[in-house]
């Protein structure tokens, strides 16, 4: 799956790719899927915690060419 | 001393630091300091020696264990001194596995078990892990199905999480018939009562207020146990080393006055934890992990969305609050805690309360009203 928007969160420690996640997912229409790629581990089990705390869909993990993981979130509120 | 802020003119005018994580080390009770004292002066000889001062030293070591076997319910032939909690845990779990290696080396356990015992399955054995609900309670179905597979060597469950404190029901789930369970009650002995069902049992005294350097080890009288380590020529072959005899005395005494306060200091600590958890649940994405009810008196831990652990930890502590975190900035391996990450809780901006036994209102109080404040800051 290609995302409407990707942020590039390699080499960010966390909390910032979620904080980055938190300033995009306004930026986007209901509908449309964000992709936060991102090196910091924690980043895996925060943003399907973001999505359930702020009431957005996550869809998912896949792995980028360099293998390293993008997180898909669809706004859906 | 450190220099500047605010939190440093609090000490100065005598209000002190805040010490909130007894459960990474409770104080010392004042029972394990008197005992501890005046063990010293006759409980330095070899126990196993036959002469007046290893007489007493012995007589001193089966009083301590005496202690505990009443304080925890059990038998005092089941009661076993280790060098720490994580040492019991070694031996609770691996001699389990040890006995019945003819039947496989398959360890079933819950995915929110504390590191020690999840390093020792990794070690030891072959792990299975069980998932949790958002509360962190074990799916039991699953834990069910999983121990009846065949190669199980034994099954381990926590009787309670030292994250978020979720209660395991540990004596409720039906598990196949001769399947030991090894429960690492590190975080909830001489609080609670020890669960039923367990076959071994992990103890640690820095953890109830006894000094730091004894665990407790328990096996059921007529269980099948082999000692997974070297043997040891000491008088109690299921542990190895010197014993701490006044250490040992020390632990026992605390935990028998701890087991005999606990009503009234649990019913204190739930209330006021009832009121950190209440106040944290107002805080701006903000959420509170584990379950509000079937837990732990005396801790809670919270997650605070865009917020580093770290940055949230050090605030408190310059405000005068010492907490824990389980974020990954905090942690020596720089993951996040597997306990929060097992339950889909948040793990960053995580803090970790835990109330002493002398913890008051007032400071639960002082605590809650500098929360708003300080994650603000740290939110920028």
């Amino acid at each position: 799956m290609t995302p409407d928007v990707e942020l590039d969160c390699r080499g960010l420690i966390c909390p910032q790719p979620v904080i980055e996640l938190g300033r995009a997912i306004a930026k986007i229409a209901i509908g449309q899927v964000i992709g936060v790629t991102a090196t910091d581990p924690a980043t895996r089990y925060d943003v399907p915690a973001w999505c359930r705390m702020k009431h957005q869909e996550f869809l998912g993990e896949q792995d980028s060419e360099d293998g390293v993981p993008m997180f898909l979130v669809r706004r859906v509120s | 001393m450190s220099s500047g802020g605010s939190g440093d003119q609090d000490r100065e005018a005598g209000t002190g630091p805040t010490y909130l994580d007894a459960a990474s080390s409770e104080p010392l009770h004042p029972a394990a300091r008197d005992t501890w004292s005046a063990a010293l002066e006759h409980g330095y000889a070899d126990p196993r020696r036959l002469h007046g001062s290893a007489r007493s030293s012995r007589l001193l070591l089966d009083n301590a264990r005496a202690v505990v076997a009443e304080s925890l319910d059990v038998r005092p032939d089941e009661v076993t001194f280790t060098s720490s909690g994580t040492s019991a845990v070694h031996l609770g779990l691996l001699g389990l596995v040890q006995a019945r290696r003819t039947r496989g080396r398959v360890i079933v356990h819950s995915a929110v078990e504390h590191s020690a015992v999840l390093h020792a399955a990794q070690w030891g054995g072959e792990p299975v892990v069980v998932g949790v609900d958002s509360d962190g309670v074990v799916d039991s179905g699953d834990l069910l199905a999983r121990a009846n597979e065949p190669g199980v060597a034994v099954c381990a469950l926590q009787s309670a999480n030292h994250e978020v404190g979720t209660i395991q029901p540990v004596g409720s789930i039906e598990l196949p018939e001769g399947l030991p369970v090894f429960v690492d009650a590190c975080a909830s002995m001489g609080r609670l009562p020890l669960p039923d069902g367990w076959s071994t049992v992990a103890g640690s005294a820095h953890k109830w207020g006894g000094p730091a350097g004894v665990g407790i080890l328990l096996v059921r009288t007529g269980l099948r146990w082999e000692n997974p380590f070297p043997a040891d020529d000491r008088a109690d072959h299921r542990s190895s080393g010197f014993e701490n005899v006044p250490a040992a005395l020390a632990a026992a005494a605390a935990l028998q006055a701890v087991v005999a306060e606990r009503d009234e200091v649990n019913a204190r600590q739930h209330a006021l934890i009832d009121r950190i958890r209440a106040a944290a649940a107002t805080l701006p994405d903000t959420e509170v992990v584990g379950h509000p009810d079937q837990r732990l008196p005396h801790l809670v831990t919270f997650s605070c969305l865009y917020v580093n652990g770290e940055a949230l930890v050090t605030e408190l502590d310059r405000r005068g609050f010492g907490v824990a975190s389980g974020s990954a900035c905090t942690a020596s391996t720089l993951e996040p805690s597997h306990v929060l990450a097992a339950m889909g809780a948040l793990t960053h901006g995580n803090v970790r309360v835990s109330l002493t036994r002398t913890t008051t209102a007032e400071d639960v109080e002082r605590f809650c009203a500098v929360l708003p404040d300080v994650v603000a800051a740290v939110r920028q």
